[in-house]
């Protein structure tokens, strides 16, 4: 599959070619735009209906808009609808409603396999670890196995388990409770089976347990993978059980994501958490500006930026800048990159956060794949020249080639490799600093 | 028989829906630019890949006329027996005995359940199963492998949380060629398809299998949930460089989710759909029936 964001893009540049002369956007090319929009978010799994809403709403606002000096029709309009997905999606809001009468009841329900079991402990961890004293209970009576594994991740999260084997789990929710109160929990978190949203039965059950025990939060539990589907099962679970907010599982795939804004939409109850990883400490709060762009293809560039001014002073910035405008980028600087580079996390991490990276945008390097050996060997080139021919490579002839190849243990066809590298980075920052060519959403 | 009518049956509650978005295209008079915008977005309201949708609606633009429709019928069986052609030069799965089955797949689709279904599948048809845990990471998988083991009365080989997924396999067909089982299946954990180490470890288990058991039919099912979106493309890809993908099997098609996605994997991809999985009870599988499938999608 094509870098979807680097298609966008493109496609979006094509539809804007003209546009440079006059002022506004017009009609037509906001037409143009917006077909390309609603791919691009059907691509993102957002759902059929939903994708030609949001276009419909973003148009009316693209429409006759002045085209600003600072971006390009493009950036422009990937601006407005990376601004209006993040608003719709809502503010950050991790926080769990908390019952004036304790206990606080939390019911997980959702699809099978969407990870209800997994996301409970780490809910049980993530409440420990703020002082709560959450119980856990098994309501999942159908899945062999499925209190054995819930017994495990209560005991890796250090939470009590409340269990009564394959009893009614109406019943097991409502002594769950009784138990919780007698005990001095403050949070019980009930587990409940997978079922699917047609199955009538199975989603009576979970009428019945919630108007047993008149949980404080209902969180319905979405795989982040799933496609079109999404708006048929967020709205028959709200509809049935007036859900409080969802939870994204799986994001630490190279899914777009785009089931969340159908979530979103069709319910219109806030996402609380994305949950990243099988360690019970992964579970994080859901981020709509970085979901946006995720969808859009365009990565996590905010994390990505985050990494980076954590990894990088401002020092070293300015000092980049400075040599960028005096033209006096060397091998040293070069090498500096690099450290910088480790300092966030490694190329694989920021590979995996890049736009579009994660379905493969260069077919055969894929995240977590490049050779990091190869940067060391980079650098042992480096490390092998003297001080005068970091400064100044056009002074290696093949006598030192030779020389620096044999104390790096490389190649001579290495050491070319990279000062060819070296030579396309400088004019690149020629270019930069000329302003002929911009850094992509700067 | 029964089954695909059960499959039928699943996929009629959401027809009413689905018909809904293709009654809406084929109400449009004039074939042009709307009825091919909205044909497009019909096909990928079925989880098609974007892409091959739109490779198959430029098909039909060229065959048909431009004008009115005036027999739609003959617009949406010329859709369909184009995406049945597209599909159909993949030959049907199909395997000897022994076999090995290794079950691999992204988390929550449903790999052991399928497994539990398989196991009682072979055993119907006079085969004798064993089953190998080598989901040693999941919490308390072995246990939910081992009901199944019990329902569908055969073998199962296991070992304690945590251990060495590869060297389950081993045990498991030292067992199996010792008592010459015909059906030996492996379940494996979950694993996102990115995790470049866990593919790593499905490579060695796929290893040890081929040196170990060389005589066997070794083949190996991607699990995909019929629910998931245009992600199942990412999946089968990554999966089919890293082991080697044989077949298909989808699973949960008895919710409202129509698993259009396989279309492009079989066409494009040339990977069949070996069965499809349409609920929770042990004999809630069959094998795939592209016709009904794709008829099943309109």
């Amino acid at each position: 599959m094509a870098n979807v964001f680097s298609g966008l893009s493109e496609k979006l540049n094509h539809v804007f070619t003209k546009l440079t002369k006059r002022g506004t956007l017009t009609e037509l090319e906001i037409k143009q735009a917006m077909r390309e929009i609603r791919i691009a978010l059907l691509e993102a799994d957002v759902n059929l209906l939903v994708a030609k809403d949001f276009v419909n709403k973003v148009s009316e606002k693209a429409l006759g808009q002045a085209v600003l000096k600072s971006l390009s029709p493009t950036q422009q309009v990937i601006k407005i609808v990376s601004d209006e997905l993040t608003e719709l999606m809502g503010s950050v809001n991790s926080k769990l409603l908390v019952s004036s009468e304790p206990p606080t009841v939390i019911m997980m329900c959702g699809l099978q396999g969407a990870g209800k079991t997994t996301l409970s402990g780490k809910l049980a961890l993530h409440l420990k670890k703020s002082g709560k004293k959450p119980l856990l209970v098994a309501c999942d009576i159908y899945r062999p196995a499925a209190i054995n594994q819930l017994k495990v991740v209560g005991s890796q999260a250090g939470v009590e388990v409340y269990e009564e084997g394959t009893k009614n789990p109406v019943s097991i929710a409502k002594n769950a409770v009784k138990h919780a109160k007698q005990f001095g929990f403050d949070t019980v978190i009930i587990d409940t089976a997978g079922r699917l949203h047609i199955d009538e039965d199975l989603m009576q059950e979970l009428i019945d347990i919630s108007s047993e025990v008149k949980p404080t939060e209902i969180l319905l539990t979405i795989d982040s993978m799933t496609g079109q589907d999404a708006v048929n099962v967020a709205k028959t679970f709200n509809e049935k059980l007036e859900i409080t907010g969802c939870v994204l599982t799986k994001l630490d795939g190279d899914t777009r994501g785009g089931a969340c804004l159908s979530v979103k939409a069709v319910t219109g109850k806030p996402i609380k958490f994305s949950s990243v990883g099988e360690k019970l400490g992964d579970l994080e709060p859901f981020y709509p500006d970085r979901m946006a762009k995720r969808i859009l293809g365009m990565g996590d560039v905010m994390s990505l930026i985050e990494k980076a001014q954590e990894a990088i002073t401002e020092e070293d910035v300015k000092n980049l800048e400075k040599k960028m405008k005096e033209n006096s980028f060397t091998l040293e600087d070069y090498l500096s990159q690099f450290d910088m580079i480790k300092k966030m996390g490694g190329v694989n991490d920021i590979m995996n956060m890049l736009p579009g990276m994660g379905i493969g945008k260069l077919k055969n390097v894929k995240p977590g794949e490049i050779d990091e050996s190869k940067i060391e060997r980079t650098k042992a080139i480096i490390y092998s020249m003297t001080k005068k021919e970091r400064r100044d490579p056009s002074i290696l002839n093949y006598s030192r080639k030779m020389r620096i190849a044999s104390g790096s243990g490389t190649t001579v066809q290495e050491i070319n490799q990279l000062l060819k590298q070296y030579d396309q980075t400088k004019t690149l920052m020629k270019q930069l600093k000329s302003g002929k060519k911009r850094f992509p959403f700067m | 028989m029964g089954l695909f009518s059960k499959i039928a049956n699943s996929l009629k509650k959401t027809k009413d829906k689905i018909s809904d978005t293709f009654a809406r295209v084929f109400s449009i008079d004039r074939i042009g630019e709307e009825f091919y915008d909205e044909l497009l977005d019909a096909l990928i309201s079925s989880d098609m890949s974007v892409t091959f949708a739109m490779d198959v609606v430029d098909n039909l633009r060229e065959k048909m006329i431009e004008g009115s429709v005036k027999d739609k019928d003959y617009v949406k069986n010329a859709l369909k027996s184009a995406l049945i052609s597209a599909c159909s030069e993949v030959e049907e799965f199909d395997n000897e005995y022994p076999l090995v089955i290794m079950m691999v797949g992204v988390n929550g689709v449903g790999k052991t359940t399928t497994i539990g279904k398989l196991a009682n599948y072979y055993k119907k048809q006079g085969k004798s199963v064993t089953l190998c845990a080598a989901d040693t990471f999941r919490a308390a998988a072995s246990d939910q492998l081992t009901e199944w083991a019990t329902r569908a009365d055969v073998r199962i080989i296991k070992h304690s949380e945590g251990a060495d997924p590869s060297a389950v396999v081993y045990d498991a067909i030292s067992s199996a060629t010792a008592k010459k089982t015909d059906v030996l299946i492996i379940d494996t954990a979950g694993r996102l398809h990115v995790k470049a180490n866990l593919m790593e470890e499905l490579k060695k288990m796929s290893r040890v299998v081929e040196r170990e058991y060389p005589d066997a039919d070794f083949v190996k099912f991607i699990v995909l949930d019929a629910t998931t979106g245009q992600n199942a493309a990412s999946q089968v890809e990554t999966f089919d460089e890293a082991i080697g993908i044989d077949g298909i099997v989808l699973t949960k098609l008895d919710g409202t989710a129509k698993g259009g996605f396989v279309t492009s994997m079989i066409a494009e991809k040339g990977v069949p759909v070996a069965f499809v999985g349409v609920g929770e009870k042990i004999d809630d599988i069959e094998k795939f029936n592209l016709d009904e499938f794709i008829d099943n999608l309109f």
